[in-house]
């Protein structure tokens, strides 16, 4: 064992070799014998009643082997995972989601038949054949006027589209401190629809064996077994035993490709009737109207403070949308990720939210990298931003002030959640110190004089990931347990191969848990192989999402290496004719305390397999152990993100200048996995705080931004280099101490970057801007300012 | 059908396509060179940059035809043999990718950049990249390594 391998090292990525050469395998890479090709016909409309489909010109166009509507479809519909009830005690309404539209069509990009032909570019020509009859329907796009009298209606049974409406807290308790407020600030905030945009198009190849009668679905997941079950269970009942499902290498999720898609299940049932394995691959232009968008909350919220700006109590209220079906996880993300979040990093005594999900004719909206906690970080950081300003604080004071203190874990808010650990004070004070927040002042004069406007934002933040414990989600509507497995085969001769229901695309997992076990076994990492994304390997697997991996999967396999090590030490105990109880595992060997009587792991392993000289009646040989780690808590990662930006007036175009992440994340195993990862979480976040939009025309429901020449993602030039630290307490209910980083950077950040723009704007008389600040919005605010600027 | 023919990764190879078949896709459906990446529809994200001819080129944006007699080398002829070109080697030290899906056009981008400047700052870095996205990275560690990779290139070719 070598600390230059093991926890807390830098080790260089093992799965980077192949995705440097080219050797990656993406599932648009697996081709099987014979496969033929699918594409889907999508509607062009957002709300529309099919009058008629006719098929026989495209069945007839050359190379075409099937065209399939929603009239050959004959198995289920796609379930939603997780169930609210509302206020008064009601189911959430649960329309039905088919995979192919029978009668009427819900957003652009609805799947209305699916085309099998031999080439892609000939069954993509056939569908331009086909002959839809569609009567058009007014269509609602607008989050806020959806739930409006007179809207159109999306479903029948969602009287004025209301999915749900549900809520938190204690109303009578929060009413109270409102009456006794020195001051209330309120605020209303749109968290804006983003578009995920995971660089690896969603692509799906079902592969049907009529000589076994056996399923294989490789497809773009985050979480092979739940598609799997889902499918299978709930889409075209396919016992598990006949299904496999791949996930191989995945080119990023972002929570995106945790959700069963119509796509998988139409590409597996299609491959039963035609015998033929068929890969459909979505163009980047159906991703854009096909692939679960994030976000869409329409929110108003109220801080009531004493004299002191002492906070008192928190009213929230938020619209969120739901686009036009329930994708798998859709409803838990604006309540359970999101109104439990909304105490953050305060003592808030008194929290009551509300939250109303609405549909609309638009894609569905499930989580995007965050989910819910991004929501409710940028409400709450920017209320308490404006809080400061309304109060005349000090933006770092007020924070301070109401602060959960480190000796008051574990904490219990007043939405649901018990905080295990954290030290605010010590994220903030080092990242004050990194930011030099100090001589902040300084660089604002320094940068007037070039006539720019210079400002700086801080988001103090608290996210729950390392979802969780299944008893409680049970009780709060999931219909799924939420724990993790992880498989340790030791082989004969020591080496190790380690099987994980978690899912790598992009985490960098191979590496990571390799450490951790190679760490916990005391053996050599080049020993370590992890095996991930395939249910015919793994035993079972609730994959990755939620910042989940390490603190449940790795827990797993911290679970299932105490068992190795108890049975091997037994096999160590009987070699060397000791007590099992007088036998210690350390850095890969086998002790009898107080003697220099020793072996290693590895003969243990050889021992195991190999019998002869072997306790046979009391243990079986071999050395392979399965562990399900449930976690008894909510992680709860945080810390503190400062921006600063430099906005120009003659153009509105802001410019980060400096961005520094201080974050704890609990236990690091490999800090150079761990930065890589705040970084692409900031680089999300501030492209939706400056860049990223999605929009739809609020009349055709047509979406406008549905290319990389419309949508903004960010790019190189856009982002500066960040400023990153990790801080870390340890997470108390979990073998390993970790929290989860994954998404921390997207949810800290982007109050952080709309702070820093008010901060500059402020001298203006500029007092609220929204997400996304463009050059245009930053320019129009300039212009229509009830300040000029005064000339440097 | 019309044949093609071309150079690539130093083999000589031919095909017959549809005319409207684009390099990138004579590149992975006829030739198995899927270290080439499709990851958008216009032109704009860069996963599908090879070099044609020595220059970087978007293989989205090229008929396979258009490449008639052209030398052009994908991911997979970079690398001799096991042994990484330094801006390969560069992105594996720096942590210069995660998912690694925009990575094989990221890192053709970057060869093709340090070869027209040799020493590019962090800002000509930035600009030099702007036709590739990366959703994962944050691009921070990818400005690292193509700085590292910048140097080792120069390092080399002062070697040889």
């Amino acid at each position: 064992m070598t600390t230059e391998t093991g926890i807390g090292a830098a080790v260089k990525r093992r799965e980077d070799f192949r995705f440097l050469t080219g050797r990656g395998t993406y599932t648009d890479d697996i081709n099987r014998p014979h496969q033929a090709y699918g594409y889907i016909l999508r509607s062009p409309y957002a709300a529309a009643q099919i009058t008629g489909i006719d098929t026989s010109k495209a069945k007839a166009a050359p190379g075409v082997i099937a065209v399939l509507t929603g009239a050959d479809y004959d198995k289920g519909g796609l379930p939603c995972g997780w169930q609210i009830h509302s206020k008064d005690g009601s189911p959430m309404i649960e329309p039905a989601h088919p995979p192919l539209c029978k009668d009427q069509v819900r957003h652009v990009g609805d799947q209305v038949a699916l085309v099998v032909a031999e080439t892609y570019a000939e069954a993509k020509d056939a569908a331009e054949l086909i002959e839809v009859d569609y009567k058009e329907l007014p269509a609602i796009i607008s989050t806020a006027k959806a739930s409006e009298d007179g809207a159109p209606q999306v479903w029948p049974e969602a009287k004025n589209n209301i999915c749900f409406d549900w809520h938190i807290g204690d109303k009578a308790a929060t009413d109270a401190a409102f009456a006794k407020a020195h001051h209330v600030t309120k605020i209303d905030l749109v968290n804006q629809r983003l578009i995920p945009n995971a660089m690896e198009p969603r692509s799906a190849v079902g592969d049907y064996d009529r000589a076994t009668g056996d399923y294989t679905l490789y497809t773009t997941s985050q979480n092979p077994h739940v598609i799997r079950l889902l499918m299978g269970a709930f889409v075209l009942q396919i016992p598990e035993h006949k299904l496999r499902v791949v996930a191989p290498d995945v080119g990023g999720g972002f929570g995106s490709k945790i959700f069963h898609y119509a796509e998988e299940a139409l590409v597996t049932w299609a491959s039963g009737k035609v015998g033929r394995p068929i890969k459909w691959t979505a163009e980047r232009s159906e991703a854009f109207i096909s692939d679960a968008q994030g976000r869409d909350h329409v929110s108003h919220a109220e801080l009531a403070m004493d004299k002191d700006g002492k906070f008192l109590g928190l009213r929230v209220n938020t619209i969120a949308n739901m686009g036009a079906y329930l994708s798998t996880f859709a409803p838990c993300v604006p309540t359970y990720l999101h109104a439990t979040l909304l105490a953050g990093v305060y003592t808030t005594p008194a929290i009551y939210a509300e939250v109303k999900a609405v549909f609309t004719h638009t894609v569905p909206v499930d989580a995007y990298r965050g989910a819910g906690r991004p929501e409710a970080t940028y409400l709450l950081e920017r209320l308490v931003a404006k809080a400061a300003r309304d109060m005349q604080m000090d933006q770092v004071e007020i924070r301070r002030r109401n602060f959960i203190p480190k000796d008051a874990f574990p904490y219990q808010t007043p939405v649901a959640l018990q905080y295990d650990s954290g030290d605010y004070e010590a994220t903030l004070d080092l990242a004050l110190q990194m930011s030099k927040w100090a001589d902040f002042e300084n660089r604002r004069a320094e940068a007037a004089k070039r006539g720019k406007l210079r400002g700086i934002g801080i988001s103090t933040y608290l996210e729950a990931c390392g979802i969780a414990p299944s008893a409680v989600v049970g009780s709060l509507g999931a219909r799924a347990g939420l724990y993790e497995t992880g498989s340790i085969r030791v082989h004969p001769t020591g080496s190790v191969t380690v099987f994980t229901g978690s899912h790598s695309h992009g985490q960098g997992h191979e590496t990571t848990f390799a450490q951790l076990v190679s760490d916990g076994l005391g053996i050599p990492l080049e020993n370590v192989e992890v095996v991930h994304g395939d249910t015919a390997k793994i035993p079972f697997g609730m994959g990755t999402y939620g910042s989940r991996s390490l603190a449940v999967g790795g827990s797993a396999l911290v679970k299932a290496m105490d068992k190795i090590i108890a049975k091997a030490t037994k096999i160590a105990a009987h070699l060397m004719e000791a007590a099992a109880s007088d036998v210690e595992f350390k850095d890969g060997n086998f002790t009898v305390k107080g003697t220099d009587k020793s072996i290693p792991f590895g003969q243990v392993a050889l021992t195991a397999y190999v019998p002869h000289n072997y306790p046979i009646t009391e243990l079986e040989p071999g050395l392979e152990e399965t562990a399900f780690y449930d976690p008894l808590n909510f992680t709860y990662p945080g810390g503190t993100h400062i921006c600063e930006v430099e906005i120009d007036p003659e153009t509105g175009i802001t410019q980060v200048v400096n961005f520094t992440a201080v974050d704890d994340v609990g236990r690091v195993i490999n800090p150079m996995i761990v930065e890589g990862q705040v970084h692409g979480g900031l680089a999300q976040g501030i492209g939706q705080a400056l860049l990223e939009r999605c929009v739809y025309d609020e009349d055709s429901g047509q979406l406008l931004t549905g290319s990389y020449m419309d949508y903004t993602m960010p790019r190189a030039d856009d982002l500066p280099s960040f400023q990153v630290a990790t801080h870390g307490t340890m997470c108390t209910h979990n073998p390993i101490g970790a929290k989860g980083v994954g998404e921390v950077g997207a949810i800290g950040s982007p109050p952080a970057v709309i702070n820093a723009v008010i901060d500059a704007l402020a001298p203006l008389g500029i007092e609220d801007m929204s997400m996304p600040a463009t050059p245009l919005k930053v320019w129009q605010a300039i212009q229509s300012a009830p300040k000029k600027m005064s000339a440097a | 059908m019309p044949t093609v023919r071309m150079t690539v990764n130093g083999r000589a190879v031919s095909g017959e396509i549809e005319a409207r078949t684009l390099l990138v896709h004579f590149l992975r459906n006829q030739l198995g060179l899927t270290g080439t990446h499709v990851g958008c529809d216009t032109s704009q994200c860069g996963a599908c940059v090879v070099h044609v001819d020595g220059t970087s080129i978007k293989s989205c944006t090229l008929l396979a035809i258009q490449a008639e007699g052209a030398e052009v080398t994908t991911i997979e002829g970079l690398a001799t043999g096991d042994e990484l070109h330094p801006m390969q080697a560069a992105f594996r030290e720096h942590h210069g990718l995660q998912c690694g899906f925009c990575t094989p056009g990221m890192v053709m981008s970057a060869v093709d950049l340090v070869k027209t400047n040799p020493d590019p700052s962090e800002q000509q870095i930035r600009e030099g990249l702007e036709g590739n996205i990366c959703r994962c990275t944050g691009y921070h560690n990818i400005v690292k390594a193509v700085k590292a990779g910048a140097k080792a290139m120069n390092a080399g070719a002062m070697k040889g």
